[in-house]
């Protein structure tokens, strides 16, 4: 199918190819730069290009490929840089040097790279679609290799076999590959949706013992700049129980991406293996294409659903949703559409919750659980919650950790604001903690929340009379408020302290509440306040 | 594909910077233009929009002059290029490349793009050595590394200027190593220019100057920044040096992308500025960085203006979102005297731990820094206090820690035209941490 450029206004490229539907991949230009079909309308189609359309003319060849925007999906993604369009950074950087060009098409998979295969099956086998053939190993994990179509096995491979030939060939002459296209728009929809049940660890005490997470939950992070939201996100990257993460650096700095590449790649997790082994890096920093931007996460969001699809747990962040957010908002102008709130186009919400909507759990046809947890990071302008993107996020997602300015002002880190985050999945995992961890938890819990709201109300008092000015029971729970945020809320994510497991997570805020009630029944008894704090403090230094 | 130069004279419209002409033959997006208006006068511009019916070109330069009948538009097939060479180490131009030191243009080695291209992430290396500015709230608390990009936040009526003409004169790399600053400076009034003029003129050659007077042309401001990154570029990448670019002032950038936006008739976002800022800033501050396996670096100070002294206008909300922390100066510290008027408070610079410590500046710097701070932002807090409930009310450490932090600003962020080394710097931390009895461990 060919035709030609009809105008060009930066990225958006009219052409006046026929037959086409929605999400096509276009080819424009005699760079055969990419793009995709957002508006199709009789005489022309609008499409989006992917990458810089710098000259650019009229008149020059576009060539639709009759298929949408695709995520090659297979073992070796694990460990892979990509770009918003699944292409290898690596590979481009063997292409068009340190900076980017224009590259046309680069294998997102190494089809070449050979794999120990070991067959489940043997010819003769009647096979299902779906039917597990196989499996070779990638990295730690076990990659089972499933049956796009059903038939007789007439011949199945065994042992080194790489991904360019097929794996089994069945009677009707139909091959089974290793690897598969998948449009990233469209949700996998394999096995039934569950309700999530079991905690997320994510080591931070404050998101596991205050606000926890879930597998296959939803959490939002929102936080002005300097709060920390990229910090926070790839400390849970580094220590989450998951299998594998997939990480997506969508619009934000060059150098936190370098830094990131570096730290997983010196880093090793609980199975001494590296970090990057079993985490999949998207990156198209704040300075690539926007389009490239805005497909992104939907690459990324169908890699991770891939390995969900296993029967793994698979944690996806995003850093951050904003800048996916306006992206969209960019190319829905050059688009001329009517603009919504602040200019986002009004289909800002559904779209947010279509994509949200993917985490989940879903019990496999082989009997296992995958999950595909959520944690997004938003940076709402101005640090200002009531924006349209934050508030759309809040209505799809479960949990809410907002990042407080004056919280990492005063370098308190993780900075959530304890008295506004919320988790509406804590219930369920709350009774996995107090089976499996302490019974008490709950109790803990409520405990310490008791403790930082009425040390909230108190510090109002305190602006007006000063700390003097404070009854001895409150200037005791002042103490102790303190010693919550100074001692347990707070975790230096560059120490040793960075994950705190749940074990150690009671068992510090049991001995500070414990102390605490200790010190309650030396004041009933009569010791002095400035006693108690003395001993307090020696027995802390 | 075109092999000759065309020229036109179907102007259709003209619209402010922007320029309208009808029939042309298979114009290239961002393809530079030569407009000749009827009294012979010269315009560049570039192609930023191509349907069928028409061209549309961006000027850089005043429009007043041109005409619908007369003026000839030349298109020359390429992209808008600027001329390398070491040689340009030392010169002063103007927004569009002409010199402005009486000096001839110098012949360029080689061409390249100004419009850059993004670096790959993986090829870039994170950044981990200090840059001495020589100002000790920088340099102790909130040190710049290069390949990093640190934005200065000012309020109107500070004096950021001066804080940049002494960061232009006394930067240097605290080791060894091949230093040059890039100072690009937009919408300047003609008092500003003659000042850093002066101040240029007592440096050694170790600089290159782009200056768009606030009587210049409007796109000329979008045009300056990415001569000098271009020029940046090169020189860091190509010939191994450490570059600092100084962009100032970047609200004045801002309000011409916006005047430019609207003059497009594009939709408004936040207080009227174009929707897709945030990826136009990034397009320039992205260009800060390292590469692996290649000497040199470009660092950026971007320095800019904070409309009403709000720390949430787009301007420097969208510049905090791309740049890696912020130095911020306040009126308050203005009116008590100090200079540079900084408010460490606010200020962060995310990539300073990478950059500093043994090895690198001194074992006890991340240390020192953190006391400083700590002891700060407690005298701070005790200054509300205090505000309410007066000194008499404070317990004796409380007023202790309060005279420290008068003393911090007196002595550590206030220091003149002075220059303190990074040496000088940390022995003066020390000495005040010693004073009042803060240990370090």
């Amino acid at each position: 199918m060919k035709g030609i450029v009809t105008s060009i206004s930066g990225a958006t490229v009219s052409v006046d190819l026929r037959g086409l539907q929605l999400y096509d991949r276009v080819y424009v230009g005699h760079a055969r730069l990419s793009g995709e079909v957002v508006h199709l309308e009789k005489e022309r189609t609008t499409v989006q290009v992917f990458e810089d359309t710098h000259g650019l003319s009229i008149g020059e060849p576009a060539v639709g490929a009759r298929a949408p925007l695709t995520a090659v999906l297979g073992p070796g993604l694990l460990g892979g840089v990509y770009d918003g369009l699944q292409r290898p950074l690596q590979g481009l950087q063997r292409h068009s040097g340190d900076f980017i060009h224009s590259a046309g098409e680069i294998q997102s998979l190494d089809l070449q790279r050979s794999w120990d295969f070991i067959p489940h099956m043997q010819a003769g086998e009647q096979v299902n679609i779906g039917d597990q053939i196989g499996l070779v190993r990638e990295g730690h994990l076990d990659h089972p290799i499933f049956a796009a179509f059903a038939g007789e096995i007439e011949q199945i491979a065994q042992g080194q076999v790489c991904l360019a030939e097929p794996l089994a060939r069945l009677k009707d002459g139909q091959q089974l590959f290793g690897w598969q296209n998948w449009p990233v728009r469209r949700p996998r929809s394999q096995g039934r949706k569950c309700p999530a049940e079991k905690p997320l660890i994510t080591g931070q005490r404050c998101i596991d013992f205050l606000f926890p997470m879930v597998k296959g939950g939803v959490a939002v992070i929102p936080g002005g700049f300097g709060t920390g939201k990229t910090v926070l996100e790839q400390t849970i990257a580094k220590f989450a129980d998951s299998d594998v993460v997939i990480y997506v650096g969508c619009g934000e700095r060059g150098n936190e991406m370098a830094g990131l590449l570096t730290e997983f790649g010196e880093l090793r997790d609980a199975n001494d293996r590296p970090l990057l082994e079993r985490t999949i890096i998207i990156a198209n920093t704040s300075n690539m294409p926007v389009a490239a931007r805005e497909s992104s996460i939907f690459t990324a969001v169908t890699m991770a659903e891939y390995y969900r699809d296993m029967g793994y747990d698979v944690l996806f962040l995003a850093d951050s949703l904003s800048r996916w957010a306006e992206a969209l908002r960019e190319i829905s102008s050059a688009l001329e559409e009517i603009p919504g709130e602040e200019g986002y186009p009004t289909y800002l919400g559904s779209r947010l919750a279509k994509f949200i909507e993917r985490a989940g759990v879903v019990k496999l046809a082989s009997g296992k659980t995958g999950s595909l947890s959520m944690i997004l990071a938003i940076s709402p302008p101005g640090a200002d919650f009531s924006e349209p993107v934050t508030q759309a996020c809040l209505r799809a997602a479960g949990a809410f950790y907002m990042l407080d300015t004056g919280l990492a002002q005063s370098r308190h880190f993780p900075a959530i604001n304890w008295t506004q985050s919320y988790s509406l999945l804590g219930s369920k995992a709350a009774d996995y903690f107090r089976q499996q961890v302490d019974k008490r938890w709950t109790d803990l819990q409520r405990c310490c929340q008791d403790i930082m709201q009425q040390e909230d109300a108190l510090r109002e008092v305190v602006e007006v009379v000063g700390m003097e000015g404070l009854q001895d029971r409150d200037r005791l729970l002042m103490s102790v408020a303190d010693r919550v945020r100074r001692d347990f809320l707070c975790q230096n994510s560059f120490s040793a302290d960075a994950f705190s497991s749940p074990q150690q997570t009671v068992q510090l805020i049991t001995s500070i509440l414990d102390r605490y009630d200790h010190a309650l029944k030396r004041l009933e008894d009569g010791v002095l306040l400035s006693d108690i704090l003395q001993g307090e403090s020696d027995a802390a230094g | 594909m075109r092999l000759a130069e065309h020229c036109y004279r179907s102007i259709s419209a003209i619209r402010g910077p922007l320029v309208f002409v009808e029939r042309v033959f298979s114009a290239r997006i961002g393809e530079t233009v030569t407009l000749v208006a009827p009294n012979g006068q010269l315009l560049e511009g570039e192609v930023l929009k191509i349907d069928t019916e028409q061209v549309l070109i961006q000027v850089f330069g005043e429009t007043y002059g041109l005409d619908l009948e007369k003026t000839t538009v030349t298109f020359h097939d390429s992209v808008k290029r600027a001329p390398l060479s070491r040689q340009c180490l030392g010169r002063i131009f103007n927004g569009s490349f002409k010199p402005l030191d009486d000096a001839p243009m110098y012949i360029p080695e080689s061409w390249g793009a100004v419009s850059g291209a993004p670096i790959n992430p993986v090829a870039r290396e994170f950044p981990h050595e200090m840059i001495e500015t020589g100002i000790s709230a920088i340099d102790g608390l909130n040190s710049l590394i290069k390949g990093q990009k640190l934005p200065i936040f000012s309020c109107a009526g500070l004096p950021a200027q001066e804080l940049v003409a002494q960061i232009l004169s006394s930067a240097r790399l605290p080791g060894e190593g091949d230093f040059v600053v890039v100072f690009v400076a937009l919408g300047l009034s003609y008092h500003e220019y003659s000042f850093f003029r002066e101040t240029l003129e007592k440096m050694p050659s170790r600089f290159v100057a782009f200056f768009n007077l606030a009587g210049e042309a409007v796109v000329e401001r979008l045009l300056a920044p990415r001569l000098g990154l271009t020029i940046a570029e090169d020189l860091a990448f190509n010939h191994g040096m450490d570059v600092l670019a100084i962009i100032s002032d970047m609200t004045n950038y801002c309000d011409a992308l916006r005047e430019i936006s609207t003059s497009r008739e594009e939709l408004p976002g936040r207080r009227g500025y174009p929707g897709y800022m945030y990826s136009d800033l990034a397009s320039l501050y992205e260009r800060a960085g390292r590469l692996h396996g290649r000497a040199g670096s470009v660092t950026m100070l971007p320095v800019l203006t904070m409309p009403e002294d709000d720390i949430t206008h787009p301007i420097p909300d969208l510049t905090g979102y791309v740049t890696e922390g912020q130095i911020v100066l306040s009126r308050e510290m203005q009116q008590k005297g100090i200079f540079p008027p900084i408010d460490v408070l606010p200020c962060l610079s995310r990539l300073m731990q990478s950059g500093i410590g043994e090895g690198l500046t001194r074992a006890d710097h991340r240390q020192v820094a953190n006391l400083l701070y700590q002891t700060y932002a407690k005298g701070r807090e005790l200054r509300k206090l205090e505000a309410v409930v007066g000194k008499e009310g404070l317990l004796e450490e409380d007023r202790v820690v309060l005279t420290m932090a008068d003393e911090f600003e007196k002595r550590f962020v206030h220091q003149g035209k002075a220059r303190r080394d990074i040496f000088q710097t940390l022995d003066l931390g020390r000495e005040l941490l010693k004073e009042y009895k803060v240990e370090l461990t």
